[in-house]
């Protein structure tokens, strides 16, 4: 399996767990979505830099080879369902009323 | 310096997201044991992807970049780190933005 296949499956991995696990619905929200670009900044700059310096160097054929600030186009798709398993996983959680009451609300 | 170069990039994440706390008052830090039980499933599934994919040569590490400190499987601690580090910013990105919005 690529990198490429893998980054893809991570997405639908992590949108069965946001829609049908948890249920959280995070990308049917317009919090998630206000939320995303902000921590995608940041991630196109740290990542910018880990790729662009070398820190993590990928195998060309493990990828499509399209770049976007040195970054293989995969690892925004990683980023993608890392960030969004997390959030849901946070979401979930409060939902359950682990910590601070958190109730649902509605989207 | 340079084997000090990828924590330098998670210490500049974390800079970039934890004034959120005092701040914007998220109460992210102050809810740790949710924190906690956040980051943990995250680490074991993104943890082992990384696994996978290094035993893979998907992608490695530079060396000369990391503080040579290797874990399990040969990942560098930085990734354990970055496991770490990129929930709670996600999380404290979250809730700053819910928190502005519900204003």
């Amino acid at each position: 399996m690529t990198y490429t296949v893998a980054a893809a499956l991570g997405v639908v991995g992590a949108l069965l767990l946001d829609l049908a696990i948890l249920r959280t619905r995070l990308v049917a929200g317009l919090v998630f979505w206000a939320a995303y670009p902000i921590v995608l900044a940041g991630q196109l700059v740290s990542n910018g830099v880990l790729t662009g310096r070398g820190v993590v160097r990928y195998a060309p054929d493990a990828i499509l080879g399209l770049r976007i600030v040195h970054a293989p186009v995969e690892d925004l798709a990683f980023g993608f369902a890392l960030v969004l398993t997390a959030l849901s996983v946070w979401v979930w959680l409060g939902r359950r009323g682990i910590d601070a009451p958190d109730p649902p609300r509605p989207r | 310096m340079r084997h000090l170069t990828y924590l330098a990039v998670l210490g500049g994440c974390l800079v970039g997201a934890l004034w959120l706390e005092p701040v914007l008052r998220v109460g992210v830090l102050r809810r740790w044991r949710r924190l906690l039980l956040t980051v943990v499933p995250v680490v074991v599934v993104f943890g082992a992807w990384d696994l996978a994919a290094v035993a893979a040569h998907h992608w490695h590490y530079d060396r000369a970049q990391t503080t040579g400190i290797l874990l399990p499987g040969r990942l560098p601690l930085e990734e354990l780190l970055f496991f770490l580090v990129v929930p709670v910013c996600a999380v404290l990105g979250y809730e700053a933005v819910r928190k502005v919005l519900r204003r």
